[in-house]
C-alpha cells in the first residue's frame, strides 16, 4: 500500500511537469452581492481567454484549460475565503482570477491563496492597501490602484471647475481607500472637501446620510459606492431632497444600472472607470460581441487580461506550478517582446514555445508596475440625456 | 427670509422624513401593542410578517401592472392592499392555530410565547425569501412628487428647496385614517369593546359571555391589516428589502414600549417620538442655525451633529433604556414590561 501511494504521488509529480492534461483555473467573483450585475461580464471575459488558449492546443504540450467558478459575494470575507479554499483544495485550481472587491480579496489572499501558494490575479480589486501587502509575489491585478483613480478624479473635477465637494463612501476597504486617496489628491490640487462620511449598504433609507451631506454642502457629491447598493440609495435621496444636482461617480457606480435607476435626472454628472482605448479594446469588444456578451461591461476586459496573463505565464515558465510561473507574469506582461492583442493568444503561445519574448498588451493596455498592478488608463464618462457617454481617456 | 429658509430646511430634512417614518413606526407599534394587550406577549415575528405581507402586495401589484390596471396618480399598490391583507390574515390565523393556540391552552408563561414567536419569525423570514428573494424590489408607480425642489424654488423664490414625495403624504394620510378607524372600532363597536374587555380582565370577560377564540381571531386579523399597511407604506416610501423589516423591529418595539405596551394611543405617540428623536439627533443643524443666527460661527467643519448617522439605531436603544429605568410602564401608562 505504501509503495502504491508513493508511486501515485510520484506519478502525480511527474504529471505536474510535463504531458498534456486539463488545467483548472478558478474564477472567484461576487455573483451575488452589491456588484452582482458586473460579475457575469467579468466571468465571460475570463472564460473567453481560457477558451481561446484551450482551443489553440499550444499550452504545455496541448493541455486543455477549464474554468471553475465560485461566488466570492464581494462583501462577505468569510464566504469568499471559503470559496477560494474550495477552489484550491477541492477543485485543485492552478491559479485564480479574482477576487472582485478589495476586502474580500485581501482576506482570501491572506488566508488561503498565500498559505497554499496559488497565484491570484484580480481584475477589479482596487484598494491602495493591496499595493504593499505581503503576498510572496503571488498577487497581481489588471486594474490600477485607487490611489491613481483618486488623482484622476481630482483632476477631472478641477478641470470642470468644481472647487468643493462632499464625499460619501461605502463602509469598506474599497470605499475608505478611494475616498481617502481622492481627498488627499483633491486637497493637494487646491479643492475643499466639506465632509468625508461613510454610508452602510443595504439600508432602506438614506435620508439621514444625505441630510448630513447636504448640511456640509459642496458643488458636487462624490459617491464612492456601489451602483446596486447604497450608492444608488444615496443618489436617490439626494435627488429627492434636492441636496445635490451634480454627482461624481467612480468605478463602482459606473454601470448600466445607473442609467436604469436615474436616467435623465443625473444629466451633467460625470465620473470615470478604468478602461483603456485603442486597438486591443476594439478587438476585445468585437470578440465579446461574437461570443454573445457585452464587452463594455465594467472590468470584463480586465478579467480577460487576468486569465490571459496566467496562461501565458504558465507557457513561459513551462509548468502550471504557481510557485514557478508566478515569476513569469511580469515577464509576459511587460516589454521586451512582441506585442500581443486579444485574439492573438495562440500566436503568443507559438512565440513562447519557440523561446521568444512577448509583451502582453491585451484589452486594457496591460503594463504592470510596482508589485504587479496595472498602471491604469481611465475613461472619463458623462451622463448625457440619461445615458453614459464616454468623453475621453486619461 | 432667513427664518423662512431655516424653516424650509427643517421641513425638508427633518420634519417631513421624520413624520413619514413616524407614521410607519406608529402603525407597526400599534400592531405590536394590540397583540401585547390582548394576547399578552411581545410578537417578535411582527417585522418579518410585515415583510411577508408586503411581498404579497408587491407580487399582486406587479400582476395588476401587467394587466394594465392603474389608479394614477396614486400607486397601484393601494389596490393590492385588500387582497394582501386577506392572505396575510389567513397566514397568521394558521400560525395561531398551529403554534400559539397550543400554548394558550397550556396557559403558558408569556416568555414561552415570546420564544415561540421568535421561531415563527425565522419561519416567516424563510417564507418571505422563498416567495420573493432577498433583493431590493420596487413597486412604486404613480406620481413621485407632490412638490419637488425645483418647482418649490421657482414658486417661492427661496434659496432652499422643499420636496414632498407623494408616498410621504400618502403614508401620513393613510396612517391617520387607519388609526381613526381602529379607535372607532375599539371604542364604539361591540367586538371592539369585547376585545378591550378581554384585554382588561380575561376571566371577567369570559364570565360575561365573550368568546375568547373569537377575540383572538379578530385581534390577529386586525394585526395582519396593520402589518400589511405599515409594511407596504414603508416599502413604498423607502425601499423593499426583507432584511430591513427585521431591522425596524427594534424601533417598532421601542415605540410601543415608550408609549406603554398595550396602550394604542401610546404606540402612536411612541412611534413619532422615536422617529423624531432618531432624525433630530443625527441631523447636522449647521444650516438651520446658520439662517437663524448668522452671527454665530460654529467653526470650519463643525456640522453641529450630535451623533453620526451610523448610530441611528442606537437612539432607539437609548430611548428604551431611559424609559425602562424611569417609567417602566411607558409614557401613557401601559402594562409594565
Amino acid at each position: 500500500m505504501k509503495k502504491f501511494l508513493l508511486a501515485t504521488a510520484a506519478s502525480a509529480l511527474i504529471a505536474g511537469s510535463a504531458g498534456a492534461e486539463d488545467i483548472k483555473l478558478g474564477i472567484s467573483l461576487g455573483f451575488t452581492g452589491p456588484l452582482e450585475s458586473m460579475a457575469p461580464g467579468m466571468q465571460n471575459g475570463a472564460e473567453l481567454a481560457i477558451k481561446e488558449v484551450s482551443d489553440s492546443g499550444l499550452l504545455l504540450d496541448g493541455s486543455t484549460v477549464s474554468a471553475v467558478t465560485g461566488d466570492s459575494t464581494c462583501i462577505d470575507a468569510a464566504a469568499a475565503t471559503a470559496t477560494v479554499e474550495r477552489l484550491i483544495t477541492a477543485e485543485g485550481v492552478r491559479g485564480i482570477i479574482g477576487g472582485m472587491c478589495s476586502g474580500e480579496t485581501i482576506a482570501s489572499l491572506e488566508n488561503v491563496a498565500r498559505p497554499n501558494g496559488v497565484v491570484m490575479i484580480s481584475p477589479s480589486a482596487t484598494s491602495p492597501a493591496l499595493s504593499d501587502m505581503e503576498d510572496d509575489g503571488l498577487f497581481f491585478r489588471t486594474s490600477p490602484s485607487d490611489a491613481r483613480q483618486g488623482e484622476v478624479m481630482a483632476q477631472i473635477m478641477q478641470e470642470r471647475g468644481i472647487q468643493s465637494a462632499a464625499i460619501t463612501y461605502t463602509n469598506n476597504d474599497y470605499g475608505k481607500g478611494l475616498a481617502d486617496s481622492f481627498q488627499a489628491a483633491f486637497e493637494a490640487a487646491g479643492g475643499t472637501v466639506t465632509t468625508n462620511a461613510a454610508h452602510d449598504d443595504g439600508k432602506a433609507d438614506y435620508s439621514a446620510e444625505v441630510a448630513a451631506l447636504a448640511a456640509a454642502g459642496g458643488d458636487a457629491l462624490v459617491v464612492v459606492g456601489y451602483v446596486d447598493q447604497g450608492g444608488s440609495g444615496v443618489v436617490r435621496a439626494a435627488l429627492d431632497t434636492g441636496a445635490f444636482e451634480t454627482f461624481v461617480f467612480p468605478d463602482g457606480m459606473v454601470g448600466s444600472a445607473l442609467e436604469a435607476n436615474f436616467g435623465t435626472e443625473i444629466n451633467g454628472s460625470f465620473g470615470q472607470n478604468p478602461a483603456a482605448e485603442g486597438e486591443g479594446r476594439e478587438t476585445f469588444l468585437s470578440m465579446a460581441e461574437e461570443a454573445g456578451f457585452d464587452g463594455t461591461s465594467a472590468y470584463s476586459a480586465e478579467a480577460y487580461d487576468a486569465a490571459a496573463l496566467i496562461l501565458l505565464a504558465m507557457a513561459k515558465a513551462g509548468t502550471h506550478d504557481p510557485a514557478t510561473y508566478k515569476d513569469s507574469i511580469m515577464d509576459v506582461a511587460n516589454e521586451p517582446g512582441e506585442q500581443i492583442l486579444p485574439g492573438q493568444l495562440a500566436r503568443a503561445l507559438e512565440i513562447i514555445n519557440e523561446g521568444g519574448d512577448v509583451d502582453y498588451v491585451g484589452a486594457t493596455n496591460v503594463e504592470l508596475i510596482g508589485a504587479g498592478e496595472s498602471a491604469g488608463t481611465y475613461r472619463e464618462i458623462q451622463i448625457t440625456d440619461g445615458a453614459i457617454e464616454v468623453v475621453g481617456y486619461r | 427670509m432667513d427664518i423662512l429658509n431655516a424653516l424650509v430646511v427643517f421641513l425638508n430634512f427633518v420634519f417631513i422624513p421624520a413624520a413619514a417614518y413616524g407614521a410607519q413606526l406608529a402603525l407597526g407599534a400599534l400592531g405590536v401593542t394590540l397583540i401585547y394587550g390582548i394576547l399578552r406577549f411581545s410578537n417578535f415575528a411582527h417585522g418579518d410578517t410585515m415583510a411577508f405581507g408586503t411581498a404579497i402586495v408587491i407580487l399582486l401589484t406587479w400582476g395588476l401592472q401587467a394587466l394594465g390596471v392603474s389608479i394614477q396618480p396614486l400607486p397601484t399598490a393601494l389596490l393590492a392592499l385588500v387582497p394582501a391583507i386577506a392572505l396575510t390574515a389567513v397566514l397568521v390565523l394558521v400560525t395561531d392555530r398551529l403554534v400559539y393556540r397550543f400554548y394558550r391552552k397550556q396557559k403558558a408563561a408569556p416568555i414561552i410565547f415570546v420564544m415561540a414567536s421568535v421561531g415563527v419569525m425565522f419561519v416567516m423570514n424563510g417564507l418571505t425569501r422563498l416567495l420573493i428573494g432577498v433583493n431590493e424590489q420596487r413597486m412604486d408607480d404613480g406620481a413621485r412628487f407632490i412638490i419637488d425642489v425645483r418647482t418649490f424654488r421657482e414658486m417661492t423664490g427661496l434659496t432652499e428647496g422643499l420636496a414632498l414625495r407623494s408616498t410621504q403624504a400618502l403614508t401620513v394620510g393613510l396612517a391617520f385614517v387607519v388609526m381613526i378607524a381602529l379607535f372607532w372600532f375599539l371604542n364604539r363597536t361591540r367586538s371592539g369593546k369585547a376585545m378591550r374587555a378581554y384585554s382588561d380582565n380575561e376571566d371577567l370577560a369570559l364570565l360575561s359571555g365573550i368568546d375568547p377564540e373569537r377575540v383572538v381571531r379578530l385581534t390577529w386579523i386586525i394585526a395582519a391589516g396593520l402589518m400589511v399597511i405599515a409594511g407596504s407604506l414603508y416599502g413604498l416610501d423607502k425601499s423593499y428589502r426583507p432584511f430591513n423589516y427585521f431591522q425596524i423591529l427594534l424601533p417598532i418595539f421601542a415605540a410601543a414600549i415608550v408609549g406603554g405596551l398595550g396602550n394604542p394611543l401610546g404606540a402612536i405617540a411612541g412611534g413619532f417620538l422615536v422617529a423624531f428623536s432618531e432624525v433630530a439627533v443625527t441631523y447636522p443643524w449647521v444650516r438651520v442655525v446658520g439662517y437663524l443666527a448668522p452671527w454665530y460661527d460654529p467653526g470650519q467643519g463643525n456640522l453641529m451633529q450630535l451623533l453620526g448617522t451610523e448610530y441611528k439605531f442606537a437612539v432607539s436603544f437609548v430611548i428604551l433604556i431611559v424609559v425602562l429605568l424611569f417609567r417602566p410602564t411607558g409614557l401613557f401608562r401601559g402594562k409594565s414590561v
